[in-house]
């Protein structure tokens, strides 16, 4: 298990999920943050969405188990679902592990970039989080 | 691989300081007389398999050997058989009388899992429910020729109304969840049948998962009400959320906290107020039998867990047997068949015969006419006891709760385990372990498999949702005072052992047929059948 | 009468004071006055053991079990033998006793009773994923409705007329809150109507419900009827008699999706209808839409070998509204008598039985068919159960039988007003050459009789 962390180079939604958005600003990588996959436990499943579905901000587009809960995973922001973190099949742990890189979830095609203005620094996410 | 380090490093710990004061190897759960390479290979009854070996012997067929591809199309037939396993009797015999050894069970030691009344299963109710003419009786057999069955399920049917307080019984569905689909379905129908077009259910925050799980089946939203600080349901909550669009509000009452909610008959009249039904859950009516009925609290439709109240071995997860009754409104639509009495002319017997003729029945919710062994077994209990027993029952039942209550309340208990809702309990109570797992750093998992080492079942764990660390705990009437002792006495030693050292609870059980088991490996990539 | 407690006036005494009450009443004090029960219940009084005992051995003696007539009723249960030691094995207070499996380091035995009879459950319907049981049949078969719901939402669940009646009343009941629709496909000559079901198949169909053999005895031809429904995409569940399957192609190979049925065949007793089990098992691809529980094999912290409950982010309990099914108990003694009874008759055993069913039940249906006013209802391949025609009202037929200590089997014209004297005959291994001759020389007897009584003519 991973120690707590929310990097300064990505943006944060409020039901805890991370944004890491390309240079260009066309598409982003999505994941959920350390504090959203500490009280869930080891994670031993993920029930990804289909590549070309379609993401609505605030919206949950997939559910992550692990052995006595399941939590649904909200969009930070709206878009086509380019990709899907399929390692995570083999290895759900990765979630725990490494939340911020191996653990990443889906790659998105952003339909309205202006939405990263509707999100969080780390500062204050953590400022969020009582932290 | 950390975890397996520190479960080592306190195996060691307690044998070698505590020994054998704390890990009791003549506990129950020692029983299984398991030596340690026998416990290292649990072995199916497939691996136990040889070919050749058999334990069945078929009978002679005495007609004509036709060949059975000129009685069955080839093409319908198997052509490899399933791999069952291939044993004598004895090996059959052994192999589950030694498996069995593997489990706690009630008849050998106190078993407080709270909502789930774990009391005495009387084995006068074995040998009645295995009477030829129960056991062996066909569920289509004439009703002229199953006279005495049908008039004891009308006497169950009765005795269930009368506990209830409620005129109407269906004896049909199978299990508590059976009986709150047949509730919701019931409910739609009563709406529906005057044009009523219902949207949503109210369900309190403290809630069976079973009943939001039914509402979704039943086709409806789930609302949830609030909890007041008292335990009961929020009345404020429940104003704002009871409007013509409710068809129902399941209660359980007393409640998941073992708390009566003295509110009850505001709550009926709110509930009745926008047209909508009152549905009981019925999982803890061992409360009150004969003390308070829901019929008078102004419930609609009543679910009864026979395998709850009424005795019914638990089977180690089934069967059970979950009946409802249900007041005037809601009768002419509960399941078909119904047992009914015809009076019978001067001198002679009334007879007894299934219904089917309900014209507005929701229809069936299974086979048959339900779950006829329970039945037997629990009208046994009914009669035995009769309306002073069962009181008494329930009595008993809530004085073992409250006496165990006050003797975890005692100072060495109560810092780390405060009951949630400190007042007087119904029949069981819940305890928060969050002080325990702040002050001591065991949660309450721990505690929980810490007492399997003492030889108890633990109580029901993390449940109600509401209370963080909780412990649900239900004795029941048939457990003795001295049995509650030693238990209250085995749940403060182990408080003491983990301010001492909390990571021998961390990592209990020491002395039960297996350890801790990883249950992330079997729900990453489960293994839900042998590869044969 | 005793209310198995142990409470002395001392014990309530010290009790109550260590609570800090007065009396038991102080106790309730919790429930207002309004909705306090004044008075006793009106229930007979509680008497000691052995009055319940006479009363109840007084009851049974009332019913006409399968040891007091030779009996051919099935139509869903059938009186196979079960073995002594099934008996032996359920009244151990180990399997008897225990809830479910909850804490799995005292519940191992529990565990692996569930594991071995998914196993066994697998095996007989070749598909991968076995649950560990459900409450009997047609509830099973409304259960599968629901996963067929969940996996593609589709409105129009069709079920063929050769599905058990209750079952199809079951599938109608729930569906009403499913908010599916449910369209009977007509039999015929026997059999499900496999050109009925293609005019009726579309992409809005979500699941095709069948049953092995059907409740008219025939055995189907499910692999034809699966790949109509296939070519919509639609789910196909099969219904299945457990015991048929030792010998007939298991669904799993044939393209079904769900495989369900009554299991009370397997090692349960009659019971007036229960409590026996429902057996239900899918493919691999419907693991995590799959109701009720399931034992997965792991690990423990020694590395020793262990079962626990697993995928509980299915259930009730964790997903709440979300859940696969509301349901939260197997019938695990049940299926617990499911799995010693496949492990007592055995690998050979279990085809074995299968082979003497359709031998002797060939030889019965030649027998019946001969007799005058008796005529086959259809001529499909059967495996332990058949259905006739009778020139005679059934219902008086059924009764003459009965007088002379036969009975013949279940009137099918409640549930099928086009067969108003219909007949359904069923046997077991238990059924010999001798009872089954018995059966023949009775019937035809009772025929004879009734078809003069009502005036009918030779």
């Amino acid at each position: 298990m991973s120690e707590a962390s929310y990097p300064k180079d990505l943006l944060y939604h409020q039901e805890h999920d991370w944004v890491r958005l390309d240079p260009a600003g066309e598409w982003a990588t999505f994941g959920i943050t350390w504090y959203a996959q500490d009280p869930l436990g080891e994670v031993v499943f993920y029930d990804a969405p289909e590549v070309g579905s379609l993401l609505t901000k605030d919206e949950s587009y997939a559910e992550i188990e692990s052995v006595k809960a399941v939590s649904d995973v909200f969009a930070p922001m709206s878009g086509e679902v380019i990709e899907v973190n399929s390692a995570i099949a083999d290895d759900p742990g990765v979630i725990n592990d490494d939340p911020y890189g191996d653990g990443w979830l889906v790659k998105v095609r952003l339909s309205s970039v202006e939405e990263k203005e509707q999100l969080m620094d780390s500062a204050a996410y953590q400022a969020l989080l009582g932290q | 691989m950390s975890d397996m380090a520190s479960a080592e490093t306190a195996a060691q710990h307690a044998a070698g300081e505590l020994g054998e004061e704390i890990i009791r190897p003549e506990s129950p759960l020692g029983m299984t007389g398991e030596t340690p390479q026998q416990r290292d290979g649990a072995v199916t009854i497939y691996e136990k398999s040889k070919p050749g070996r058999r334990a069945f012997f078929t009978p002679a067929s005495e007609v004509p050997e036709v060949p059975l591809s000129d009685l069955i199309p080839g093409q319908f037939l198997r052509s490899n058989p399933a791999k069952l396993p291939e044993v004598s009797e004895p090996e059959l015999v052994r192999h589950y009388t030694r498996i069995s050894k593997r489990n706690f069970d009630l008849d050998s030691g106190f078993y407080p899992l709270g909502s789930c009344t774990m009391k005495h299963n009387p084995r006068l109710h074995e040998r009645v429910a295995a009477l030829p003419g129960n056991s062996r009786l066909h569920p289509l057999q004439a009703d002229d020729h199953a006279q005495g069955a049908l008039e004891l399920m009308w006497n169950l049917q009765e005795a269930l109304g009368e506990i209830a307080g409620l005129p109407h019984v269906s004896l049909q569905p199978s299990a508590g969840s059976h009986g709150e689909l047949a509730g919701v379905l019931l409910t739609k129908a009563y709406h529906e049948d005057r044009g009523d077009k219902r949207t949503k259910v109210l369900t309190p925050d403290t809630a069976h998962g079973t009943n939001p799980a039914t509402v979704t089946m039943c086709g409806y939203e789930v609302v949830k009400v609030g909890t007041n600080p008292d335990g009961g349901v929020d009345l404020d909550d429940l104003r704002a959320k009871a409007d013509d669009q409710v068809a129902c509000l399941m209660l359980t009452n007393p409640n998941t906290l073992g708390v009566f909610d003295g509110n009850i008959e505001e709550i009926a009249s709110i509930v009745h107020g926008v047209g909508a039904t009152l549905y009981y859950d019925g999982a803890n009516l061992n409360a009150v039998m004969g003390i308070s009925r829901p019929g008078d609290m102004g419930f609609d439709i009543v679910h009864f867990n026979l395998h709850k109240s009424f005795t019914q071995p638990h089977g180690g997860g089934g069967p059970g047997a979950g009946p409802i009754a249900v007041s005037e409104r809601i009768e002419p639509y509960i399941t078909r068949p119904q047992v009914i009495r015809e009076e019978a002319e001067a001198g002679d017997q009334p007879r007894f015969v299934l219904d089917y003729d309900r014209p507005k029945s929701i229809g069936r919710l299974r086979g048959f006419q339900g779950n006829y062994g329970v039945f037997v077994r629990s009208y046994a209990y009914i009669r035995s006891l009769g309306a002073e027993g069962l009181r008494q029952a329930s009595e008993l039942a809530v004085l073992n709760a409250n006496y165990l209550l006050a003797r975890l309340k005692e100072e060495g208990v109560a810092e780390y385990l405060p009951v949630a809702f400190d007042r007087l309990c119904m029949h069981e109570f819940v305890l928060s372990g969050a002080p325990m797992k702040k002050e001591l750093g065991i949660r309450t998992l721990d505690l929980a498999k810490r007492l399997l080492d003492h030889g108890y079942h633990p109580p029901t764990v993390y449940f109600p949702l509401l209370v963080e660390e909780a412990l649900l705990i239900e004795p029941t009437e048939t457990e003795t005072k001295e049995t509650l002792d030693l238990f209250a006495d085995a749940v403060a030693d182990i408080l003491r052992e983990a301010a001492n050292d909390p990571t021998i609870a961390q990592s209990a059980p020491y002395s039960t047929p297996v350890r801790r088991l990883d249950e992330a490996a079997a729900a990453k990539t489960p293994v839900v059948r042998q590869p044969l | 009468m005793s209310s198995y407690t142990a409470a002395t006036e001392q014990d309530i005494e010290e009790m109550l004071a260590a609570i800090g009450c007065e009396s038991i009443d102080d106790l309730f004090e919790a429930i207002p006055d309004g909705v306090r029960f004044k008075g006793a219940l009106d229930l007979p009084a509680g008497k000691p053991e052995q009055e319940v005992y006479a009363e109840f051995a007084a009851l049974a003696a009332r019913n006409t079990s399968a040891d007091d007539e030779v009996s051919f009723l099935g139509a869903g249960m059938y009186d196979h033998y079960i073995p002594s030691l099934i008996d032996a094995l359920l009244t151990r207070a180990e399997f008897l006793t225990p809830y479910t499996p909850y804490q799995p380091e005292v519940s191992q035995g529990g565990l692996q009773v569930m594991f071995e009879y998914q196993t066994a459950m697998s095996e007989l319907t070749g598909l991968p994923v076995s649950n560990a049981s459900l409450y009997e049949g047609p509830s099973a078969v409304g259960a599968a409705a629901y996963l067929a719901k969940l996996a593609n939402g589709r409105p129009r669940h069709l079920v063929s007329r050769g599905v058990h009646p209750h079952s199809r009343e079951t599938l109608q009941t729930l569906a009403v809150g499913y908010g599916t629709t449910v369209e009977e496909i007509p039999l015929k000559d026997g059999i499900t109507d496999i050109e009925a079901l293609k005019e009726m198949m579309g992409d809005d169909v979500g699941v095709v419900i069948l049953q092995q053999p059907n409740f008219l005895g025939s055995v189907e031809d499910i692999r034809s009827l699966t790949a109509v429904a296939k070519e919509h995409d639609a789910l196909v569940v099969a219904s299945c008699d457990p015991i048929p399957l030792g010998i007939l192609e298991p669904p799993g190979e044939m393209g079904v999706d769900v495989a369900v049925g009554e299991g009370q065949t397997l090692g349960n007793r009659l019971d007036f209808g229960g409590p026996s089990f429902g057996f239900f098992a899918a493919a691999q691809e419907h693991i995590r839409r799959m109701p009720g529980r399931i034992a997965g094999e792991t690990r423990d912290v020694d590395g020793r070998r262990g079962w626990v409950l697993t995928l509980q982010t299915r259930e009730q309990h964790i997903r709440r509204e979300k859940a696969t099914s509301n349901i939260c108990t197997a019938q695990a003694l049940n299926a617990l008598a499911g799995v010693v009874y496949l492990g007592w008759l055995g690998k050979k055993g279990l085809v074995e039985l299968g082979e003497l069913l359709v031998r002797r039940t060939a030889y019965a249906r030649d027998q019946l068919n001969q007799i005058e006013g008796v005529t086959a209802l259809h001529d499909q391949p059967v495996v332990r159960e058949f259905a006739v025609q009778l020139d005679a009202p059934v219902e008086e037929v059924i009764r003459i039988c009965q007088d002379k200590g036969v009975n013949p089997g279940y009137a099918i014209g409640r549930d099928y007003p086009e067969f108003p004297n219909g007949l359904l005959v069923a046997l077991t291994e238990r059924r010999d050459k001798a009872q089954i001759d018995l059966l023949a020389k009775v019937l035809g007897e009772a025929v004879a009789q009734a078809r003069v009584e009502t005036g009918a003519t030779a």
